[in-house]
């Protein structure tokens, strides 16, 4: 088997070979070479847990996307003759106390939510990665002080300050979303770090030194590229997070205020009226918990697939 | 050990000064006041109003003043809530939260951490399948959609359980189980994972090739090891908790600490969030020092790390 995949590769192309199928596409895949993220969608694709959750995942972001443009409705329009009313052919979802149809009203408090995922993810991302890579890279002092201080974060009651900047920042929706992010990077950080760790004393970071290369460049060219993986985890497991600590936020009246609505909002206003109009909770309640399942199972499954050696729990 | 429970005390008492530092700071930078409210109010009375509450000296005198005061556990008087001191709204609201909480994190042991063992001595059966389904249910449910639909059910549809109050037991049993359940999926999945590792030690299997009994090996080998990582999420299920209380304090009215919270920072009650603030500060402090002394006692090696 060595011998002919050796000779093989040696000349580049490999020969009709009279052992069969099998051994050719063994060859083919020899010739085509595989990468971590080959490797990584091919764990994935076994996976059908997270496949669905994939699946399901986007369909939810088409949903609220594009939803609102084919509904006939303003998420905004009262019809306060109408009232609330259960689910109908008109209104899918059925209408709010104020007459606003449902349904609409759901995809855009999901486009909300969304974003929240997206831009306090970016923010943590930002934060937590260069933290990590940082504190990895100049180890010593440094890095001893740098991570003293994540784990005092780490300490403290974050919620209570999530709160407390809300409160500090006034209602804007934008400072939310990064007050959010500034909140959830520590996990982000000590991750980066240990991988930072890791690779630091290989042969590649000795010649960029050797090469003359900036501390800036070493960390951002070189190093960072190479936990992406692990960083790809827990951003995908941090959506979840932020999107829970918005809702949170907005369940409590602290978060998005009107007119916008986030899924929070929703089941704020669908938890104060559940003894008579119990699906003005039930529907966005399932949409934000499905959202939060798909996204949890999809963050586990490439947890399995981009870093197989962590054991399952 | 002394020397090691002092200095993780010390830093525990610097972690809540600077806490109460950051706390006072950022809302004193605050914009507006409590005191401004819809009415106008003559600039006399105010200026009266902010004199009594020592908005009139300048910020860090206010700071040293109010450092002093909570020191000797005087929060001072409530801004919004005339007539009544934040000291008087802790005392109490505190009874209140300390029985929900505790009920919540008594009932996530008393259900996750034997499910966890079970799952993981079990592994790959139904024990094993069906709890953690579950627990991946029940991690990812936010309490404010668990409490909701615990109430739609056992309050309104099966009529079972009161939705709202604190007036006897069967009032505690709603809030009590939407705060415990989250966690309880949460020390499920972590003491099934380090009953799991400890299973598959080296020594596990030669305490088995020595005949030793399937329950001794479980007992005796693993449940102390196998419960350190649950024993880690102590900390963070108390701070889990505490924010919990938040929302299910408002969803079922639970007269505690959680609701006050809320309203405090919704009414910017200055004194009040940062007495309270300090308040869930401490209690995380102390979690927190009490974890890290039960986890050196589990395993002395911690202690030189």
């Amino acid at each position: 088997m060595s011998n002919i995949s050796q000779t093989a590769t040696l000349q580049g192309k490999p020969q009709p070979d009279p052992a069969g199928p099998a051994v050719a596409a063994m060859l083919e895949e020899l010739e085509e070479g595989s990468s971590l993220w080959k490797d990584a969608w091919a764990r994935l694709r076994k996976n059908k847990l997270a496949l669905t959750s994939l699946f399901l995942f986007i369909l939810i972001v088409l949903f609220c996307v594009v939803g609102p443009f084919l509904s006939p409705y303003d998420s905004q329009a009262q019809d306060l003759f109408v009232g609330a009313e259960g689910p109908s052919a008109a209104h899918w979802f059925g209408t709010d106390t104020l007459g606003r149809d449902l349904l609409v009203r759901v995809m855009e408090g999901g486009r909300i939510s969304l974003l929240v995922g997206l831009v306090a993810t970016t923010v943590s991302l930002m934060i937590g990665v260069i933290f990590g890579a940082v504190a990895g890279y100049m180890g010593g002092r440094v890095d001893a002080a740098m991570m003293r201080f994540v784990d005092l974060l780490y300490a403290l009651p974050f919620t209570i300050f999530v709160i407390l900047l809300m409160v500090a920042f006034g209602r804007s929706l934008w400072l939310m979303f990064v007050a959010i992010g500034c909140v959830e990077w520590l996990t982000m950080a000590r991750i980066v770090r240990s991988g930072v760790i890791g690779l630091k004393k290989q042969e590649f970071v000795e010649a960029a030194v050797s090469l003359g290369y900036s501390h800036t460049r070493i960390i951002l060219r070189h190093l960072i590229p190479n936990v992406l993986g692990p960083v790809i985890v827990i951003s995908t497991l941090t959506v979840p997070a932020v999107m829970l600590l918005e809702a949170f936020l907005s369940f409590l009246g602290l978060g998005v205020q009107p007119p916008f609505a986030s899924w929070g909002v929703l089941i704020n206003e669908g938890q104060q009226n559940m003894e008579i109009f119990p699906w003005l909770l039930i529907f966005p309640a399932f949409f934000f918990a499905l959202t939060l399942f798909c996204l949890n199972f999809l963050g586990d499954g490439l947890r399995d697939a981009l870093d197989p050696k962590s054991a399952k729990d | 050990m002394l020397k090691f429970v002092a200095g993780r005390l010390l830093q525990g008492i610097l972690v809540l000064l600077a806490i109460y530092a950051v706390t006072f700071f950022l809302v004193a930078a605050t914009p507006g006041s409590p005191f401004s409210s819809e009415r106008a109010i003559r600039p006399e009375i105010l200026a009266q109003i902010e004199a009594f509450y020592g908005y009139d000296k300048p910020v860090f005198e206010r700071f040293m003043t109010s450092l002093g005061n909570a020191l000797s556990g005087e929060f001072g008087p409530s801004a919004v809530y005339a007539n009544r001191s934040v000291t008087d709204i802790i005392a109490e609201s505190f009874p209140v939260s300390l029985k929900l909480g505790a009920l919540s994190l008594l009932l996530a042991m008393a259900l996750g951490i034997p499910a966890g063992i079970i799952a993981a001595v079990k592994r790959n059966t139904w024990l094993d399948y069906v709890p953690m389904s579950a627990a991946m249910v029940g991690i990812c449910l936010p309490t404010f959609v668990m409490g909701p639909m615990l109430a739609l059910v056992f309050g309104i549809i099966l009529k079972l359980l009161p939705v709202a109050g604190w007036f006897g037991p069967e009032f505690w049993i709603l809030p009590a189980a939407t705060l415990g359940l989250v966690y309880a999926a949460y020390f499920a999945r972590l003491t099934r994972g380090g009953m799991l590792e400890m299973l598959n030690q080296d020594w596990v299997r030669t305490a088995r090739a020595k005949g030793v009994k399937e329950t001794t090996i479980i007992w005796r080998h693993c449940l102390k090891g196998g419960l350190m990582p649950a024993v880690t999420f102590l900390g963070p299920a108390l701070a889990g908790i505490i924010s919990g209380s938040f929302v299910v304090e408002t969803i079922f009215q639970v007269p505690g600490l959680g609701q006050w919270f809320v309203r405090g920072a919704l009414n910017r009650d200055d004194f009040l969030i940062l007495g309270l603030t300090v308040l869930f500060a401490t209690l995380i402090v102390i979690m927190n020092l009490l974890v890290d002394i039960v986890q050196v006692a589990l395993n002395p090696r911690l202690k030189y790390e």
